[in-house]
């Protein structure tokens, strides 16, 4: 490539945030620019629901990298703007103001959008927020103190990390989950139960099959009224019902879109001089066979660093497992690989006292996942062996005097 | 500010000063050191930010704690001066630290 050639990544989180570095560590000698609609660099968002949102942390400590880094790697960063339009054929992108700037190569990292509920009764009122950047915790910081109330819409880990959080100031704390179970999308009824007990130890009432009726107040909220008639009074409501892919901007300019932006294995979109990474993308994941969107750290950090390999000529297939994690309470759950389609969890340790153990999830005989509770060497290990395609023996999986190494071969 | 001083697996010398407080891994990300990943940012949930303290302050960086040590066990080529960088905090009293990195997180 010359060096007046201009990459241009829309989007500035962590999937950003890894493209730019990853395109100078590719050896991108042109121009690379971010664009961002916020005004700070790229900021860890995992720690919003925890450490920012009790006041622990400064949005200061919350940066990937500082801003002298970009300025250091010569990486220009358009922040506190919005990308309104793509056009591919003269390749310029237009910002908000209207400036027009030509691209050699686009990358969009443009994350994903909380899924509103906008036609509750009561959305609109002082109170009601959601949960994704900054900028939403900051408002959620306005309505939160010790001996407040607040009501949580949706027990996924958001909403149940945010409740730890909020008890954890001595907030009185409900979880409104509409269907049978918390965490049901995403884990084995097990561990459902298990996460309701640890929040009902901890003093957070949690009511599934809730059915939002509306959200009461005049200015501010004052309540969450249920369609039973039940009424929970509320200084705070968070709503965290999942996200929406942010693929506007590439519908709009005419890119292949199915539930995502759909890339190929080395992050490439329908048009060849434009990549796409993270939360956004629709890509084919080796390990499980089969076409995924994923809304983790771990994603968008692996696909931006195919993707700059892709940039730079280099074609390196993305093939990494994905993993998460969510810290409530003293709870350290780490997850390894996708649990989808399991038909059988086998327990290592005991789900309905105390606060470690492992489930593993398997269909057949392949191990799926690991959700490890405390069990960092559970965790580990599963890891590694699903990515190396190793198979592992449930009945020394379920028994803890057999070392966990050795229940892989 | 104190110094830290990052040793490359190939031993390439990088010395970064950084404020009181920091994490040994998030100096090196705000330096651009390479050789450590923290893909999780600096809650111990990744092992991809593995270091070795050199020996001479091996005792004054502490011990890993029970979760950190689990995490170790898993960790590419672990040595008794393992240490995930994340749960290293630098003070005053580690000026002049002297880490060396693996040849690769995972």
């Amino acid at each position: 490539m010359s060096s007046d050639e201009h990459a241009i990544i829309i989007g500035a989180s962590h999937a950003g945030a890894q493209l730019a570095t990853s395109l100078r560590q590719s050896g991108w000698t042109g121009k690379i620019s971010m664009v961002g609609d916020e005004a700070i660099p790229p900021y860890h968002r995992p720690p919003l629901s925890k450490g920012y949102l009790n006041g622990d942390k400064h949005s200061d400590e919350l940066l990937i990298r500082p801003a002298a880094f970009y300025e250091k790697t010569d990486v220009d960063l358009l922040l506190g703007n919005r990308v309104t339009s793509i056009d591919r054929a003269s390749k310029t992108i237009t910002l908000h103001e209207g400036a027009t700037i030509p691209y050699s190569k686009l990358a969009l990292a443009t994350g994903a959008h909380v899924r509103k509920l906008e036609s509750l009764p009561g959305h609109g009122l002082g109170g009601v927020c959601y949960l994704r950047d900054l900028r939403d915790v900051d408002q959620i910081r306005c309505y939160i103190g010790t001996g407040k109330s607040a009501v949580i819409i949706g027990g996924g880990y958001i909403g149940l990390e945010t409740a730890a959080s909020m008890r954890k100031m001595g907030m009185n704390v409900t979880v409104l989950e509409a269907l049978p179970r918390v965490l049901a999308r995403v884990t084995a009824p097990e561990i459902s139960a298990f996460y309701s007990r640890v929040h009902a130890e901890e003093g957070v009432r949690i009511i599934t099959d809730a059915a939002v009726e509306g959200i009461e107040g005049d200015k501010d909220v004052r309540a969450v009224k249920l369609a039973d008639g039940t009424s929970i009074p509320a200084d705070v409501v968070v709503i965290g019902v999942g996200v929406i892919p942010a693929t506007e901007l590439a519908e709009a300019a005419g890119l292949d879109i199915d539930n995502g932006i759909v890339v190929d294995e080395f992050a490439r979109t329908s048009d060849p001089d434009i990549v796409a990474v993270g939360d956004c993308t629709n890509h084919y994941n080796p390990i499980y066979g089969r076409r995924l969107r994923l809304e983790s750290v771990q994603n968008a950090t692996d696909q931006a660093k195919v993707a700059a390999n892709t940039l730079c000529g280099k074609l390196e297939a993305y093939n990494a497992l994905p993993w998460f994690w969510s810290d409530q309470y003293d709870l350290k759950l780490q997850i390894a690989g996708l649990s989808q389609g399991f038909d059988r969890v086998v327990l290592r340790g005991d789900t309905e006292s105390g606060r470690s153990f492992a489930a593993f999830y398997f269909e057949g005989d392949k191990l799926l996942a690991v959700d490890a509770i405390n069990r960092p060497k559970e965790f580990m290990m599963a890891r590694r062996a699903l990515s190396s395609g190793q198979v592992a023996d449930p009945a020394k999986l379920a028994d803890e005097s057999v070392e966990i190494q050795q229940a892989f071969s | 500010m104190p110094l830290v001083k990052f040793v490359s697996f190939t031993g390439e010398e990088t010395e970064v000063h950084v404020s009181a407080g920091t994490s040994v891994m998030q100096a090196a990300m705000d330096n651009g050191v390479s050789g450590i990943l923290a893909d999780c940012g600096g809650a111990c949930s990744c092992a991809t930010c593995h270091c070795y303290v050199d020996d001479a302050w091996a005792d004054k960086t502490g011990k890993p704690d029970e979760v950190e040590e689990q995490m170790l066990d898993f960790v590419m080529e672990v040595k008794p001066t393992s240490r995930l960088s994340c749960q290293i905090v630098v003070e005053e009293d580690l000026d002049g630290l002297v880490v060396h990195l693996p040849e690769s997180q995972i």
